[in-house]
């Protein structure tokens, strides 16, 4: 997978460990076909942190409303649950 | 791709350390609009502001969601409406400014500016018909703001142009007294203003601009501040490379958007601004960047080499993240739209005297200050002059946006709300410069304008 691509985005999802986040989120995600490239989740001063690359070329709705139902299944776990195009890191961390 | 470090890095900047893109700015050329119709003129203006920018904000709002950057505002800045009205029947230029307030509230942008004349080196009728207008046009619309350039490094000082100015200040101030002068905080005056500013209330669309341009200002002293805070004890040189840093960070981010706005609305894409512009929220302030340089206050002795420091490490960091920089591009120092500036002031660590060594050094100068409404015009046309002379004889951007509050002195304190916060009256010297003032005329360009 290319950074250039422009249909990656990165997922955040930050907030208290329970069981079953990555299970929600990734069927939420299965539903919306939106494929995960990559994946990486570390408990972080008892914050679960977890980031996914993930590729939306196939999504029936645009990345906008990727980004606000993410949000809203957020709002429901009490979670906060980010999605931004992969370009905006692109840009900070790349010469 | 990405680590994880760098991932959690950004979303912090956004969430926490409040990192945004200040403004995406589209400059309109407006000469186009002219008419020896005024009111054809009007229409037309509000026709093509409507036209050009109609999907503006709109574009601005996707951007902000697919990147997840806060954009604060869209603005739209035009031609000095003094050139534009020039040939129009009408000598009363208040009705371009409802034209492009219209036109601002259609489109739905924050602030439309370009209610300017450039009369550095002298005045045409038609500056003088504007800057007459300016008291009755800021008082009676919502968005438009005005600037008038009075100086440059090749020219020189306009005298006549700054004892004006005194007295325009004056009557805008007293027109909106009922709101605290606010019409006073949408008025700047220039040294060597720059073409192609996004930042209101100074952005207006030189003439040397094209037809339609896309400018971005970004932001984040939020980011610039607790980048410095793992800096504590470390030598200057860390302290200037991690602002640097910090600041390529911050423009790539604004480069981006930049870049993305330009190709959906199919507008060239101008310049980045990079200035480091605060806002009255704890946590995005310049005084508190210049105490975790090791100063008790902002106002300290040390506070102008702190700030020159910072002002050049921006610049340094940013020139590396975009080819094309421009506008104002430094550290912003308004007074009440900083909350560090403000407890400076109230705990008497900064003095207008202060404020004023600190613009020889940074990219703006005495901006939304307020002091006592009794000052009289020809000692603001002193401050103005002061000013106008530290950016003409040192080849750089200065201004002046300075608030008599009329009824208040030392001790008051006026709120405005929103970005532009509140401020606590300041002292002004209270020995006369009228005389100095009264003479008018010409301060000629300084000896190092002669390049050629």
């Amino acid at each position: 997978m290319s950074d250039s691509n422009k249909q990656t985005a990165v997922i955040t999802v930050v907030g208290q460990d329970r069981v079953g986040i990555i299970a929600r989120v990734a069927t939420e995600l299965a539903a919306l076909s939106v494929n995960i490239n990559d994946i990486s989740q570390t408990i972080l001063q008892d914050v679960f942190t977890m980031i996914m690359l993930v590729d939306y070329g196939t999504m029936p709705i645009d990345i906008k409303e990727l980004a606000s139902r993410m949000e809203a299944l957020g709002d429901e776990m009490d979670l906060s649950i980010r999605v931004q195009h992969s370009d905006i890191f692109k840009a900070m961390h790349r010469v | 791709m990405f680590n994880d470090f760098e991932i959690l890095e950004t979303l912090s900047m956004f969430r926490e350390q409040h990192l945004d893109v200040r403004t995406i700015t589209m400059g309109i050329n407006l000469l186009d609009c002219a008419s020896d119709s005024s009111e054809k003129a009007c229409q037309r203006i509000y026709d093509k502001i409507c036209r050009k920018a109609e999907h503006l904000v709109k574009t601005g709002e996707d951007i902000s969601h697919e990147f997840g950057i806060p954009i604060i505002n869209k603005r739209v800045s035009v031609t000095p409406i003094s050139m534009v009205a020039a040939s129009g029947d009408s000598t009363d230029y208040t009705m371009y400014a409802r034209a492009l307030d219209r036109a601002a509230e259609s489109i739905g942008v924050n602030f439309i500016g370009g209610y300017s004349a450039l009369v550095h080196k002298g005045f045409t009728d038609a500056d003088r018909r504007l800057i007459a207008s300016i008291p009755e046009a800021l008082s009676t619309t919502n968005l438009v703001c005005s600037s008038v350039n009075l100086a440059t490094t090749r020219t020189g000082i306009n005298m006549d142009a700054v004892r004006l100015m005194g007295t325009i200040i004056k009557d805008l101030a007293e027109k909106t007294a009922a709101q605290d002068a606010f019409g006073c905080a949408k008025l700047v005056v220039f040294a060597n203003a720059p073409e192609d500013n996004p930042f209101m209330a100074g952005a207006f669309t030189g003439p040397g601009e094209p037809e339609c341009v896309i400018n971005v200002g970004v932001s984040g002293p939020g980011v610039v501040k607790t980048a410095l805070e793992s800096t504590r004890g470390q030598d200057l040189e860390h302290v200037a490379e991690t602002i640097k840093r910090s600041a390529f960070k911050i423009t790539r981010v604004g480069q981006l958007v930049a870049r993305e706005a330009s190709k959906r609305l199919g507008v060239p894409f101008g310049i980045i601004d990079l200035s480091l512009a605060p806002t009255p929220v704890v946590g995005d302030s310049i005084a508190r960047i210049l105490e975790e340089f090791g100063l008790e206050t902002v106002g300290a002795w040390g506070t102008t080499a702190a700030l020159a420091m910072l002002n050049d490490a921006v610049k340094k960091g940013g020139t590396m993240a975009s080819s094309y920089v421009g506008g104002l591009s430094g550290a912003f120092i308004p007074v009440s739209e900083d909350e560090g500036m403000i407890a400076a002031v109230e705990l008497g660590a900064l003095s207008l005297e202060k404020l004023e060594a600190m613009t020889s050094v940074c990219s703006v100068g005495i901006d939304m200050v307020a002091i006592p409404g009794d000052v009289p015009a020809t000692t603001i046309s002193a401050i103005i002059a002061d000013e106008m002379a530290i950016g003409t004889f040192n080849n750089k951007t200065t201004a002046v946006r300075i608030i008599p509050v009329p009824g208040k002195t030392v001790g008051d304190k006026v709120h405005y709300g929103g970005l532009l916060g509140s401020a606590p009256i300041m002292a002004v010297n209270t020995a006369s410069s009228a005389a100095f003032i009264e003479r008018g005329g010409r301060i000629p360009a300084p000896i190092h304008s002669m390049k050629n």
